[in-house]
Parts: C-alpha cells; sequence; structure tokens
C-alpha cells in the first residue's frame, strides 16, 4: 500500500533525473576537480612531485631549472599538491574533466 | 550428500566478486561456504611504501561506500602515534560527516537489498533518496563519494551557517521517508515472507561468530565501538544503539532503517553545537612518527573497523593491518546458510541472507596468517585496545 500511493504521487512529482545530455549537474563550488598550472609562477622547489600520493606528478627540466608536469590521468584529486604549493602555482578548478581521446592532452605542464 | 552448487563468483545478485559454495539437497541448503578472495589488492603491502601523508588517500580507496569510516581510523590512528591532536571543531564535524556516510552506506544497501528481494521499486526509491546525501558530501568535503575530507590533524574545510542549514533542511526531508520505508518494512506481506525468520542468526550464535555492526545488533547483541570505544567526540553527542531482537534479516534491515533516523539527529545535534575555532593544525608532509604501535577502532556502517600500524620512526610505516568488518560477518553468514535446528534455509533466499549482512568484498579479501593449529598468529584484540587506551 505505501509503495502504491507513492507510485500515485509521482505522476504529480517533479523528475528525480535529468535528460543528460541536453541538460548537466554542475558541481558545486566546493567541488575539487581538475588542475591547472602557471608555469611562470613556479620556483621548482619539488614540494608537488615529492608529496602526490598517486604518483600524478613527474619531473621535467627546462632552462630554468626542474618544473612539475601533471599526468592528470593519474590523478586522483586529493590536491594535496594544491595545498602545499609554497608559490600557489596550482590551482584547484571545478572541471570534473571529460573524455579524451588522446591521452597526451591530460599532461599539463 | 546432496549437489555441490557454486554462486559465483559472477553472478547477477552479487554486487562483487564473490563464491558462494552451496552444498543442496533438493531445494534446501545443507552446508555453505563463502570464498571472497577474487579480489585481493595488496593495499595493505602498499601501504608500507607510502608516507603517512600519502597513505591516508591509500586507506580512503579501500572501501569507496565506508572510505569515511576508514579515514577517520587511520586519522585517528596515525595522530595517536605521532602525538597530533585535532582540534576540538574538526572532531565534531568528522563525526557529523562519518554519520552522512552511514546514510548514505545504508540508504545504498536498502537499494540492494530491495533489488536482491526483486523489489525493484524500493531500490530505485532508495537511490533516489541518497542522490541528495550524496550531494550534501560533495558540498561539504569537496568529493561526492571519495570525499578526502579527513586529513591528519584535523578536517580539510569548514562549514558555514548556509550550509549548515541546506544540511539540516535535507535531512528533515530525509527523515519523513525513512519514517515512509520503516512503515513499508513493518506491514508490506512480501516484505515480511521474504525477510521473517529468513538468515537466522541466534544471539549465542552471533556472540559466538564475533559478529559485528547491525548483524550483532540485529541478534540482540548491543554491540557498538561508538558506546564501547568512543573515538571522536561520541560521549557529548547523545544517541541510541539499536538493538533487534528477531535474529533474522527483517531485524538486520530494521536496525539499518532506525540507525539512518539516529544518525539524522546526530548530524543534527552535532551542527547545532558545533564548537568555534580551528578545523586543523598544520603537519609537515614528511612528518616521523616515534617508533611504536597503535591501534584504533571504528564504528564503520557495516560493524567495527580495526586499523592497526607499526612505526620505526621513519615517514612510512613498517607493518599496516586492517580488519574490515564483513571479514568478521563472513563467518555469521555462513553459519545463517545453513539448514539447522529445524531452521530451512531454501535457495531462493540465499542472496537474501548474503545481502542482508551489506557484503563488501573488495575491502575484506586479505591475507590472515594462521599456525597449523588454527590459532591466527597476531596481536589479540583486547591487548590491541590497552595499546589505544594506555596513550
Amino acid at each position: 500500500m505505501v509503495t502504491s500511493f507513492e507510485a500515485i504521487k509521482n505522476f504529480f512529482r517533479k523528475r528525480a533525473t535529468i535528460l543528460y545530455p541536453e541538460e548537466k549537474i554542475e558541481p558545486s563550488a566546493t567541488f575539487r576537480g581538475m588542475l591547472s598550472f602557471e608555469r611562470s609562477l613556479c620556483i621548482g622547489c619539488g614540494l608537488c612531485w615529492r608529496v602526490c600520493p598517486a604518483s600524478a606528478i613527474k619531473q621535467d627540466r627546462d632552462d630554468k631549472g626542474a618544473r612539475p608536469v601533471f599526468l592528470l590521468d593519474r590523478c586522483i584529486f586529493c590536491h594535496i599538491c594544491v595545498e602545499i604549493c609554497p608559490k600557489k602555482a596550482i590551482k584547484a578548478s571545478r572541471d570534473r574533466g571529460s573524455l579524451v581521446m588522446d591521452k597526451s592532452s591530460l599532461r599539463v605542464k | 550428500m546432496g549437489v555441490y552448487l557454486p554462486m559465483g563468483p559472477q553472478h547477477p545478485l552479487h554486487p562483487e566478486a564473490t563464491l558462494v559454495k552451496l552444498r543442496v539437497e533438493g531445494e534446501h541448503v545443507v552446508d555453505a561456504d563463502v570464498d571472497a578472495s577474487f579480489v585481493h589488492r595488496g593495499i595493505e603491502k602498499a601501504l608500507e611504501h607510502k608516507t603517512y601523508t600519502q597513505g591516508l588517500y591509500l586507506a580512503e580507496r579501500i572501501c569507496g561506500i565506508c572510505n569515511v569510516a576508514h579515514t577517520t581510523c587511520y586519522t585517528t590512528n596515525v595522530e595517536s602515534l605521532a602525538g597530533i591532536e585535532a582540534p576540538y571543531r574538526a572532531l565534531y564535524l568528522r563525526l557529523a560527516v562519518e554519520e552522512l556516510a552511514r546514510i548514505h552506506s545504508h540508504l545504498l544497501w536498502l537499494g540492494l537489498f530491495a533489488h536482491t528481494m526483486g523489489f525493484e521499486t524500493l531500490f530505485m526509491l532508495a537511490f533516489r533518496d541518497r542522490e541528495p546525501v550524496l550531494d550534501l558530501m560533495e558540498e561539504i568535503t569537496g568529493g561526492r563519494v571519495t570525499t578526502g575530507y579527513n586529513v591528519i590533524g584535523g578536517v580539510r574545510r569548514d562549514v558555514d551557517p548556509g550550509l549548515v542549514f541546506k544540511i539540516k533542511g535535507v535531512l528533515t526531508q530525509l527523515k519523513e521517508r525513512i519514517l515512509k520505508y520503516k512503515e513499508l518494512f513493518e506491514s508490506d506481506p512480501v516484505i515480511q515472507a521474504r525477510t521473517r525468520g529468513v538468515g537466522y542468526l541466534s544471539k549465542n550464535e552471533a556472540g559466538e561468530l564475533l559478529a559485528v555492526g547491525p548483524v550483532a545488533r540485529a541478534s540482540a547483541i548491543a554491540r557498538d565501538v561508538r558506546i564501547d570505544d568512543p573515538y571522536l567526540t561520541h560521549e557529548e553527542v547523545p544517541f541510541n544503539v539499536i538493538v533487534y531482537d528477531t535474529c533474522d534479516a527483517w531485524g538486520r534491515a530494521m536496525v539499518r532503517l532506525d540507525e539512518i533516523l539516529e544518525s539524522i539527529n546526530m548530524v543534527q545535534y552535532t551542527l547545532d553545537h558545533l564548537p568555534s575555532g580551528e578545523v586543523r593544525v598544520k603537519v609537515p608532509p614528511f612528518f616521523r612518527p616515534p617508533p611504536g604501535e597503535m591501534s584504533s577502532r571504528v564504528e564503520a556502517p557495516r560493524g567495527s573497523l580495526l586499523h592497526y600500524v607499526k612505526s620505526d620512526g621513519s615517514d612510512r610505516p613498517v607493518r599496516y593491518r586492517v580488519r574490515t568488518p564483513t571479514l568478521a560477518n563472513l563467518a555469521s553468514v555462513v553459519t545463517m546458510l545453513r539448514s539447522r535446528n529445524g531452521k530451512i534455509v531454501h535457495i531462493a533466499d540465499v542472496p537474501v541472507i548474503f545481502s542482508s549482512i551489506d557484503p563488501c568484498i573488495c575491502c575484506t579479501a586479505r591475507v590472515t596468517i594462521f599456525d597449523e593449529r588454527g590459532h591466527v598468529l597476531e596481536k589479540p584484540l583486547n591487548e590491541l585496545l590497552d595499546m589505544r587506551r594506555g596513550r
């Protein structure tokens, strides 16, 4: 009986699902999403690649010294690197990320 | 001697890879065994190669559904070992998020349980009601399922008054729905027929087999880590331990539904009585705790969860050990599946019985070392607990 009433009520309710490709659920303002990196701010201290639990940050050398490369296909979005970066060069976004055809597009330098 | 009937490792009614080995005579199950070793991931070994800060995120991934319980246990454990004190406000927030995680875990279980009974409408309704709770988790912690909220030295974010107001609103709505599901479980003849007297586990059996969590509490044993060994601020937050004495799958369902209501009250009380202050103390990323060992227990949604750590003074643990609640309940479910003392178990009841313990196999598959007499070569529980109390 309880479910019958619930089923009848559902005819008059707003639907609980969304029509996915047309409508999208926006992530909340505090969502931990993809990373972005501002290379000009980086001082090459190396904290980010030493602290990363998923080994998603590799070292890269250029004429200024060691700089991080972010392999976002490995990233687990824990954002320790964002918290630890002394120059705030690593920024967090709300972007959930999307499917890519080419893995190299997930390398952020 | 009957016919051997394997159920699994891949079976539509198992959410994870489990092999339930049944010995059947006609429709009756006479003997049963469970093999849960298909998804061993070597997490304990991997934790030895991570620093304490990094290990937190691996411990979080032992189980997706009860990740908050795992991180609470991990942080409590490592903080006690290293002598770090999390701020008071952080403990309250940890408790609130832990109870929210319990709510969404029990709602997920409700859906899966209904699915194994063939009650697909209830499955849909339970998952619809779980959604707002997950949205709240995302808003509070930043992650929908793997929350990453607890960190060593506190919690990652604070809640603002607007969010507190929103949480309370969502939970008040949820409460009405849970009361409806309770009414449903009490009145629906189909649910009664599928769950009443099914998966019987008497009080003595549950005591002997060391059942934990809702399985023990549905067999009239008031065993709850939150009361027995409070780890956050449980002394200050009033709540009841839900105990049913029906000893069957119906009782386990009612325990979980009542626990959702209890958790809702706990979250509301916690948010009303949030102390002021910081939520996090700064901890260096490569801190080295002193040599020693420590253990901590947490009441996860499925029952008591134990973490043990041994340190040699470096920035990585020498040994990390996890005992998950489903491992403790597997012995009980094997007993439930056997026809005994005039309680006949039918093949059709096997999925309902098996899912009534809320199995989480992924976190269960791990190695335990026995000697030839069958004794487990590890420290007994009371020794582990004394270690924590004596800190």
